[in-house]
């Protein structure tokens, strides 16, 4: 842990993904207006950052084309995109552990056979399933923390299965099983502890992708529906107003790549913390 | 090296058909069909009835898996609901789009990610440092939106670039030459965007790779037996961390494809992307299973692709014994 806090970028994620859990939680209070308020819509479209409407409302990083507060919308997107990325990975991870700690404690037919799933599910293309799921069902936050959840369990299975085979083959699990430890208390009480380093680094570094995946699906349309703030959606309405009002879609895309880097670096430091002879191993592919 | 070859062929195909299958059953389960969307919400019962018949959507989902089945293997794929055409030649047109912008992406991304990996690796810590920003930025970047800034700059504010398609209207009338340099202004802007993310990913490993055998014994001796650093680098040190490099050139594949299907929709890309997000929406079955199966195949290819390219990089998987 300390190893942790002396680390420069794991500092940085925490204070960045703190700063933008906090503008999520308290966005009633750090906003001057609500996220779906359209007033007279000539009057206050468009209107630049740091402007102030007729109304004398400030907008901190402009208005929308509906007139709708871009700071505001930002602000109360941020519980979207994190609420859905942390439920997301939050199945994503369960599932994951759950897959690699029993493939790694059954290990034969039965191993094999969800190592096979496994190796299958990972070799399909994702954002194909995620787009089939979320457009032929009516589309909601819900739906996208299931798909996303049901769709990126299959790497963290392939971690933890990793460290599990490693844990079951130490002299510690020897021990429980000669003492006459079920396969099922093993799995508890000896793996788990174990894999549960991978699954961390997983959830961390899974967070951002899921993040950038939801706000992909709202993109597309296919995501959370407006007129509930999300910062995909944000992104897809200001790509028609590009021209006259570029922060529209640049506002949300920064906010998005500022919390994936936070989580992305925050994920590298604590793998290198909690593991550090095996530093190099990254993912380097992402779904959006 | 052939039978491991086998049994990975073995394992795409099985891939492929349970993507298909997958598909199907998943276009069976959800509400709403193509009758719905064809007809409109003014349609009666009997009119919905008989669409579907037409269809063969009335028969049990076994029987219709069967048909289907049997037609995609002769050739059959059927036509398109929505818009009339036969779904062979949509995807006959679409699938080189997706090629020419994923394969020339994943060249380029590839050649400069292990460039800027290897400066990493070798150079001191501020160059380090200022790269490592750099590639975890592009790396957080949502492909969609550096599409869009890169959009704004170059098309909107620079006026250099277009931004729709994959040709100008007139390409058919213009000379070789010109016709040569429009189609490369059309792919300049989403090759750059999905090239600029590749470079993040492949980068940021390509560093992990080489710092993980910098300081291996066999590098030490070679360096006390007193070989330059620069011969170190790339004849030792590089040339063992290709080999996780060259494993992940298949797992990166499915996620540029990924990438490309939000890309495409952005640039008007003609692929087998953009052709999917429509008939995704439209409930085109025909269309969603064929586009579904096509880039199903394009990553199961590349991916064995990747394979032989690892057997190549790595002699110690040549011998079989290992596999």
């Amino acid at each position: 842990m300390s190893r942790l806090a002396a680390d420069g970028r794991a500092r940085f994620g925490a204070v960045l993904l703190a700063l933008a859990l906090a503008a999520a939680v308290l966005a009633p209070i750090v906003t001057t207006i609500g996220p779906t308020v359209q007033r007279d819509v000539v009057a206050t479209r468009f209107l630049p950052p740091m402007a102030h409407d007729a109304h004398g409302v400030l907008h901190p990083l402009g208005t929308d084309r509906l007139g709708r507060d871009v700071w505001s919308r930002l602000a109360y997107g941020a519980r979207i995109s994190l609420g859905v990325g942390s439920l997301a990975v939050l199945i994503s991870t369960l599932l994951g552990v759950l897959v690699g700690t029993v493939a790694g404690v059954w290990q034969g037919r039965a191993g094999a056979a969800l190592l096979a799933f496994t190796d299958f599910a990972l070799a399909l293309p994702r954002v194909v399933l995620l787009l089939l799921l979320a457009a032929l069902w009516r589309p909601s936050a819900t739906l996208v923390v299931i798909v996303l959840g049901v769709t990126g369990w299959m790497s963290v299975a392939r971690l933890v299965h990793g460290e599990a085979r490693l844990a079951v083959a130490q002299p510690f699990a020897d021990g429980a099983r000669a003492l006459g430890a079920s396969r099922f208390r093993l799995l508890l009480r000896h793996v788990l502890p174990n894999a549960l380093t991978p699954a961390i680094v997983a959830a961390a570094l899974g967070f951002g992708n899921a993040i950038l995946l939801e706000a992909g699906l709202s993109f597309l349309g296919v995501g959370v529906q407006p007129p509930t703030p999300s910062w995909g959606s944000m992104i897809a309405s200001g790509r028609d107003t590009l021209v006259n009002a570029p922060w529209v879609a640049a506002a949300p895309g920064i906010a998005l790549v500022l919390v994936v880097v936070a989580s992305t670096l925050l994920g590298d430091a604590l793998h290198e913390a909690l593991d550090p002879a095996r530093s190099g191993e990254r993912p380097a592919t992402r779904g959006a | 090296m052939l039978p491991s070859l086998v049994r990975r062929a073995a394992g795409g195909l099985a891939v492929l058909a349970g993507v298909i299958t997958l598909t199907f059953f998943l276009l069976r389960l959800a509400p709403g069909d193509p009758a719905e969307r064809l007809l409109g919400p003014t349609a009666t019962q009997e009119q919905l009835a008989a669409q579907r018949h037409a269809f063969g959507l009335d028969r049990p989902l076994a029987v219709q898996y069967g048909v289907w089945v049997a037609r995609f293997a002769r050739g059959d794929w059927g036509t398109s609901i929505a818009t009339g055409r036969p779904v062979r030649s949509m995807l006959a047109t679409a699938w080189p789009a997706t090629v020419e912008l994923v394969g020339i992406s994943l060249l380029l991304s590839y050649l400069l990610g292990i460039g800027v990996g290897i400066v990493q690796a070798t150079s001191g810590r501020s160059v380090d440092t200022a790269l490592s920003v750099t590639t975890v930025t592009l790396f957080a970047m949502p492909g969609y939106w550096l599409g869009l800034m890169l959009v704004m700059v170059f098309t909107y504010w620079a006026r250099l670039l277009p931004s729709f398609g994959s040709r100008g209207f007139d390409a058919d009338f213009l000379p070789p030459a010109a016709r040569l340099a429009d189609a490369l202004r059309h792919l300049a802007l989403p090759l750059a965007t999905l090239t600029l993310i590749g470079i993040g990913g492949t980068a940021r490993f390509v560093r992990g790779a080489m710092r993980d055998v910098q300081h291996a014994p066999f590098v030490t001796v070679a360096r006390a037996k007193g070989i330059s650093g620069h011969r170190v680098t790339l004849h030792h040190v590089f040339r063992n961390a290709l080999v996780p490099v060259v494993t992940l050139l298949g797992l990166s594949l499915p996620a540029l494809f990924s990438g490309a299907v939000f890309i495409e929709a952005i640039f008007a890309w003609p692929g087998v992307g953009r052709i999917l997000v429509e008939a995704v929406q439209a409930r085109d079955y025909p269309v969603v299973m064929a586009a579904t199966g096509v880039s199903a195949l394009l990553v199961v290819l590349g991916n064995l692709l990747a394979d032989v390219l690892a057997t190549w990089v790595d002699p110690r998987l040549r011998t079989g014994a290992a596999a």
